[in-house]
C-alpha cells in the first residue's frame, strides 16, 4: 500500500520560500497571488493491506520523526 | 536497452566525440570492430579532458619539480614538503561546463570532486578558495549564474567541512556563455602517509566504495570537452548531483582505512568514473584489471555495462587492497554506512576486461588505453603584440572622488561580501587571514606553521599577451602570498581556454604556457598539479583565455602574518617599487573610459623577487604592520582598500620631481609593488635599508583620521568608500 | 571538568569543540560515536555543530533519534551539563531537551560572519564568565538559525530570564539589522527550564584563541569549568 505524507509549516510560522516564490511569481507577472506556502511530500510504500494499521502507523512515523509538531502540520493520504 | 554488439557507425563514433582518423587508430590497435561499451571506454579516456591530448606537448615544458615537491602532476593531487614530516597536497580543477547548465549542482560537485582528489591522497583537507568568472551583469542570465554557483559552492564546502579561505569573482561579457567554475583544495598530510594510484601485486581485490551508481553525467567527460551551442540547456539531465553528506563519510572512512595500512592503491571516480579509475590503477603498476559489474552496487535497475563504465555519480572511490585486510576494510565502511563492494582483481595479463551478467563486455589493452591515446602538435599563431599606450594618450578623471567611488563600487572591484558570508571560513578554527585580503591563511594545526592560499589570472592581460598575462599570473600568486608573510612554495593551474583547433586560440594556450613557465623558473615556483579546460566557447565565441593559478606559500611563525587593514594611526606608509604609471589594459581605462586596449603591464621577474623578498623579510622580521600587494586599479585602490579593512583613513602627498602624471601615479597598474606601514621610527630604517638593497621604497604619507585623502586631489571619507564598495554587489543580486 | 563530544554522521565541527572544551578544562574530551548507548562519566556533554545527516529531512532530525541520545536525557535529568551549538542546538530541538526550532534564515541564504551578541543572562553555568549586559563578538555559520518558539513558550523563555544571549549591535542595542537570521525577539542561545542544558546558533568554540583574532567565546567553556568546580 502506497502513502502519501504532507508535510506544511503551520499557520502562523513564518515560511520565508514561500514568501520568495510569492514574489518571484509576482515579478513573473502573475498577479493576485495571495499567499504560497512552501511544504514537502513523502512517498512511503508499505507492506500491509490493513488501512487503519497503516494509519496508525503513518501517524506515530509522523509524530515522532517526519514532522516537528512544534512547527509543522502533516497530513495521511493512502492510495 | 541498446545490445552491446550493435554495428558502430560513423554517427555514432561522432556522437562518442571521436574523429574518424581517432576510430581508425582504434581499429588498428585491437584489430576488430570495437563493442559499444568498448567505444564508451575509448571515448572517456581519449576526450580532451581525460587524455590531454592537445596540450600534452606543451604542458610538459613547465618546471614540475623543485627540492620540496614530493608529487608532481599526473596524480590525484601535487605533493609539497612543508617540514617536520608534514606535507601540503592541493590541486585545482575546473567544472564550467556543468555548472552553466546547472549552476547549484555543476558548482557543489566541483567542488566534491576537488575534495576528494586531495583526500584520495590521504591528507586532510583544510582549505578551499573558487576562482569564478561570469558574463556581464546586464546579460539575463548571469544573476541566476552567480546566485547556483555560489549557493552551491557554499552549500557542499559548508556541508563537507572545510574553511573556503579565498578566491575571485570577476565579470565580463565574453564569459556570458560560458561561465568559469575553478575550484581549489588543499589538505594536510604526512610524508609518509601519502596514498597513490598505483596498483601492485596480481590477484588483489580491488573494491567500490561510497554512493551507488547511477545514471548520472552519463557522457559527462565528453560534454566537458564540447562547445555549447543554444541547445546546451537541454542537456541537464547528465549534470551529476552532489551530496556532501556522503562525501564527509567517504572522507572519515577513507582516512580511517589508510590508517590500518589496508590500502595499496586508491582512486577517485571523476570524469568517467569506473573506466578512467580502473585504467589509470591498472596501467600504472603495469598489471591488468579485471571488473565484475554485478558486483557494482546500483541506484537503479537494469543499468548497463555501458551505463556504469561511463557514470558520473558523485562520492564514489576504488581502491586496491591488501587481501588480508579485507574485513578490516568492509568494517570500517560499514560503520560509516557507505557501499563496499569487491568489484575486480588485477590480473597479469595488461587486459582490461569488463564482464557482466555472464559474457564479456569490453577487453582492451590497458597500457594502449592511456599511451596509445592521440596527441596533437596542433597548429599556433601567435598573436599580435598590441600597442602600449603612452601616459600623454591617457586623461586625468574630471572628477577625482568619484573616479575611485566608482572603481571601488564597480562589478570587478566591489565587495565580495555577498559571496564570502555564504562560505563557512571559520570552521576547523585555524582561520588566520580570512577572505578579502591579498591571500587566505591557515594554521598547520599542533604547529606554530602557517600556510598562505591565494587564487590569481588577470585574463584581460593574458588577452592582450598571453606570455606576458601568463607570467602575471604567476607574479600575481607569488606576491599576494609574500604579502601575508608567506614563502611562496608551488603552484597548480586551471587553464581555460577556447578551441584548441583554431590556431589563434592555440596561440593564446602556447604563449600563456610559455609566459606561465618563464615566470615559475625565475621564482622558484613549480606548478605541481592542474587541470586543462579546453572549448570554452558559445557560438564561436571564445571566452577570455583563463590560466587560473592557485598558488600556496608556507609560513614558519604563523603569528607574525599580516593583513591589508591599516593598524594604528601615525604609522608611516610606504611604497615600495616602482611607478612608471602604466595604464594600458587598467580597470581605470576600462571602468572611466571604456577602453580595454593597450599592452598590459610588462613584468620584470628579477624586479619581483628582489621586491618580494624584501617585504617578506620585514614581515617575517615583525618590522611592518600591514602589507598590500598593487593589483587592479593601482594604488589608489590599494589604499581605499587598506583604510576599508582598518576603518582608519589616510593622508597621501604626491609624488615630489615625478615625471608621471597624477592620475598615472594613482591608478597605473605597474607590477612587482606593495603598500605597507611601519612606525614612523621603523620607516625610516626601512628606507634606509631599502636602498641599499637597491629597492625602490618611498614615503608617500601617513595612517590617521577618518578620511582617504590623496594630495589636493582627492578626500573621501572612509565611510562613504565602504558605502560605495559594499552597495554594489548586493544591488545587483536583489534586482529582479 | 570531564567532558564528551557527540559525533553524528556529517558532524563537522567536533574537533573544534573538542580544541575549545580542551583549552578550558586541561582535559581532553571523549568522542563519542552516535551508535553508543552509554555515556562515560563526563561533567559536560558538548553536541557540536556541522550537518548531522546532510540536514536531510529537516536540520537535527535524524541526529535526535540516534541510539546515544537516551543517554543524554538520562545525563541531562541527572543534572548534568549539555551544550549544543549552531546544528547541536537544532538537535538539541528535534530532541525536545529545548523547546523551540530551528527555521531557514530570513534571507534565505547561509550565513557566515562575525555577529554580536549581548549577555542577556550571566547568572547561568554557560555564562558566568561574563559580565551582564557585555557585549561579546562570535562567528555564526548556519542557514537555519532563524529561532521560532509559540507566543506562550517566548513568554515563558522572557520571563524566566532563559535567553542566555540575543543579536546586537556594537552598542548593545537589539536591531532588525544585527540579527542575522531573523530569529523571534533576536534569540542567539536559550536554556532549559532547569538550567543545565544551553542551545546557540553562532559559535564560540571558533574565538577561543589569541590567533583567531579574538577570545571572547573563551568565557563560554571558562564558565562551565567554574560551574563544574563550583
Amino acid at each position: 500500500m502506497k502513502a502519501r505524507i504532507t508535510v506544511m509549516l503551520k499557520n502562523g510560522v513564518l515560511d520565508p520560500q514561500g514568501k520568495a516564490i510569492q514574489g518571484a511569481l509576482s515579478s513573473l507577472g502573475f498577479s493576485g497571488v495571495e499567499d504560497v506556502r512552501q511544504g514537502k511530500v513523502i512517498e512511503i510504500e508499505l507492506a500491509t493491506a490493513d488501512a487503519d494499521a497503516a494509519r496508525r502507523d503513518l501517524d506515530a512515523m509522523c509524530q515522532k520523526l517526519i514532522a516537528n509538531t512544534v512547527i509543522e502540520t502533516y497530513r495521511i493520504e493512502l492510495a | 536497452m541498446i545490445p552491446n554488439d550493435i554495428k558502430i557507425t560513423p554517427e555514432l563514433v561522432r556522437d562518442h566525440g571521436l574523429k574518424p582518423d581517432e576510430y581508425q587508430r582504434i581499429l588498428d590497435l585491437i584489430g576488430r570492430e570495437p563493442t559499444l561499451t568498448e567505444l564508451g571506454i575509448f571515448s572517456a579516456m581519449w576526450n580532451e579532458h581525460c587524455s590531454y591530448k592537445s596540450s600534452k606537448k606543451w604542458l610538459k615544458t613547465l618546471p614540475t619539480t623543485g627540492p620540496r615537491v614530493l608529487v608532481g602532476p599526473g596524480e590525484n593531487a601535487g605533493v609539497v614538503d612543508i617540514g617536520d614530516g608534514d606535507v601540503v597536497v592541493f590541486k585545482m580543477e575546473s567544472h564550467n561546463h556543468p555548472s552553466y547548465i546547472e549552476p547549484y549542482q555543476g558548482a557543489a560537485t566541483g567542488v566534491g570532486g576537488i575534495l576528494r582528489d586531495v583526500f584520495t591522497m590521504g591528507a586532510r583537507p583544510i582549505a578551499a578558495m573558487n576562482a569564478l568568472r561570469f558574463g556581464a551583469p546586464d546579460h539575463p542570465r548571469t544573476r541566476h549564474i552567480v546566485n547556483g554557483v555560489v549557493a552551491g559552492v557554499g552549500g557542499y564546502g559548508n556541508s563537507f567541512g572545510v574553511p573556503t579561505v579565498g578566491g575571485e569573482v570577476n565579470f565580463h561579457p565574453r564569459y556570458n556563455g560560458n561561465c568559469l567554475v575553478n575550484a581549489f583544495a588543499a589538505g594536510l598530510a604526512k610524508a609518509d602517509g601519502i596514498f597513490l594510484s598505483k596498483a601492485e601485486g596480481i590477484g588483489m581485490p580491488v573494491v567500490y566504495l561510497g554512493s551507488k551508481t547511477g545514471r548520472d553525467g552519463i557522457h559527462g567527460a565528453s560534454m566537458a570537452s564540447a562547445e555549447f551551442d543554444d541547445n546546451s540547456e537541454e542537456k541537464r539531465p547528465t549534470v551529476q548531483v552532489g551530496d556532501p553528506f556522503s562525501e564527509k563519510l567517504l572522507l572519515e572512512a577513507c582516512l580511517e582505512l589508510m590508517q590500518t595500512g589496508a590500502v595499496i592503491a586508491i582512486q577517485d571516480m571523476g570524469a568517467a568514473g569506473l573506466t578512467c579509475s580502473a585504467v589509470e590503477m591498472g596501467a600504472k603498476g603495469d598489471l591488468g584489471l579485471e571488473l565484475d559489474l554485478d558486483k557494482v552496487p546500483c541506484r537503479e535497475p537494469g543499468m548497463t555495462a555501458y551505463e556504469m563504465m561511463l557514470s558520473e555519480s558523485q562520492e564514489r572511490m576504488l581502491m586496491v587492497l591488501h587481501p588480508e585486510k579485507e574485513a578490516e576494510a568492509e568494517a570500517v565502511f560499514r560503520k560509516w554506512g557507505l557501499d563496499f563492494a569487491v568489484v575486480g582483481r588485477t590480473t597479469d595479463t595488461l587486459r582490461f576486461v569488463v564482464r557482466h551478467q555472464g559474457e564479456v563486455m569490453a577487453d582492451l589493452p590497458i597500457k594502449d588505453l592511456g599511451d596509445q591515446a592521440p596527441e596533437y602538435d596542433r597548429p599556433w599563431i601567435a598573436p599580435a603584440k598590441p600597442a602600449v599606450i603612452a601616459v600623454a594618450e591617457t586623461e586625468a578623471p574630471t572628477d577625482w572622488n568619484e573616479a575611485l567611488l566608482s572603481l571601488i563600487g564597480s562589478p570587478d572591484l566591489s565587495s565580495r561580501r555577498w559571496v564570502v558570508e555564504q562560505y563557512d571560513h571559520f570552521i576547523q578554527g585555524n582561520t588566520i587571514q580570512h577572505p578579502g585580503g591579498d591571500a587566505g591563511v591557515v594554521r598547520v594545526e599542533g604547529s606554530n606553521k602557517g600556510l598562505a592560499f591565494t587564487c590569481d589570472v588577470t585574463p584581460r592581460y593574458v588577452e592582450a599577451d598571453p606570455f606576458e598575462g601568463g607570467k602575471q599570473a604567476i607574479a600575481e600568486a607569488w606576491r599576494n602570498l609574500t604579502a601575508v608573510g608567506a614563502t611562496p612554495l608551488a603552484v597548480t593551474d586551471n587553464l581555460n581556454f577556447g578551441n584548441p583547433e583554431k590556431p589563434e586560440i592555440m596561440g593564446q594556450f602556447v604563449g600563456a604556457i610559455q609566459g606561465l613557465g618563464e615566470a615559475c623558473r625565475a621564482l622558484d615556483f613549480p606548478i605541481v598539479s592542474g587541470n586543462v579546460s579546453l572549448y570554452n566557447e558559445t557560438n564561436g565565441q571564445a571566452i577570455l583565455p583563463t590560466p587560473a593559478i592557485g598558488g600556496v606559500g608556507l609560513l614558519a611563525d604563523v603569528s607574525r602574518s599580516v593583513g591589508i587593514g591599516f593598524r594604528q594611526d601615525g604609522d608611516a606608509i610606504i611604497l615600495v617599487g616602482d611607478t612608471a604609471g602604466w595604464l594600458g589594459q587598467s580597470i581605470y581605462l576600462r571602468e572611466l573610459f571604456g577602453r580595454e586596449d593597450g599592452a598590459p603591464p610588462p613584468v620584470d621577474l628579477a624586479v619581483e623577487k628582489r621586491n618580494g623578498d624584501f617585504v617578506r623579510k620585514l614581515i617575517e622580521d615583525g618590522r611592518v604592520g600591514a602589507v598590500h600587494d598593487l593589483s587592479d586599479g593601482g594604488l589608489a585602490v590599494g589604499l581605499a582598500e587598506m583604510a576599508m579593512a582598518s576603518g582608519r583613513g589616510c593622508r597621501i602627498a604626491a609624488p615630489e620631481r615625478s615625471a608621471v602624471p597624477l592620475h598615472a601615479f594613482l591608478f597605473g597598474e605597474d607590477q612587482a609593488r606593495y603598500v605597507m606601514t611601519a612606525s614612523a621610527g621603523e620607516a625610516a630604517h626601512i628606507l634606509v635599508q631599502a636602498a641599499m638593497g637597491g629597492v625602490p621604497a618611498t614615503m608617500i604619507g601617513t595612517v590617521g583620521g577618518n578620511e582617504l585623502t590623496i594630495a589636493d586631489r582627492i578626500a573621501i571619507s572612509v565611510d562613504l568608500l565602504v558605502k560605495r564598495h559594499e552597495d554594489w554587489f548586493p544591488r545587483f543580486m536583489a534586482a529582479a | 571538568m570531564k567532558s564528551a563530544v557527540v559525533v553524528f554522521p556529517g558532524i563537522n565541527r567536533e574537533r573544534d569543540m573538542a580544541k575549545a572544551l580542551e583549552l578550558a578544562s586541561g582535559v581532553a574530551p571523549h568522542m563519542i560515536w552516535h551508535a553508543e548507548t552509554e555515556l562515560p562519566d563526563v561533567d559536560v556533554v558538548a553536541v557540536p555543530g556541522g550537518f548531522s545527516y546532510g540536514d536531510y529531512l529537516r536540520c537535527g532530525a535524524i541526529a535526535a533519534r540516534a541510539p546515544i541520545m537516551d543517554a543524554i536525557h538520562r545525563h541531562a535529568a541527572r543534572g548534568g551539563y549539555v551544550i549544543g551549538v549552531c546544528n547541536g542546538f537544532q538537535i538539541l530541538t528535534e530532541a525536545g531537551l529545548l523547546p523551540g526550532a530551528l527555521l531557514r534564515n530570513a534571507s534565505l541564504k547561509f550565513a557566515c560572519k562575525v555577529v554580536r551578541l549581548r549577555v542577556d543572562n550571566a547568572d547561568t553555568a554557560f555564562s558566568n564568565a561574563y559580565a551582564a549586559g557585555a557585549v561579546i563578538r562570535n562567528p555564526i555559520a548556519h542557514g537555519e538559525g532563524n529561532y521560532f518558539a509559540d507566543a506562550e513558550t517566548i513568554a515563558r523563555l522572557e520571563g524566566d530570564g532563559r535567553v542566555v544571549f540575543r543579536y546586537c549591535d556594537a552598542a548593545g542595542e537589539t536591531t532588525m539589522a544585527a540579527d542575522p537570521n531573523g530569529s523571534l525577539n533576536h534569540i542567539a542561545g536559550i536554556l532549559n527550564e532547569r538550567g543545565n542544558v544551553l542551545g546557540m546558533m553562532p559559535h564560540p568554540e571558533d574565538f577561543v584563541e589569541p590567533l583567531h583574532g579574538c577570545t571572547e567565546g573563551r568565557g563560554i567553556f571558562d564558565s562551565l569549568v567554574r560551574a563544574v568546580a563550583a
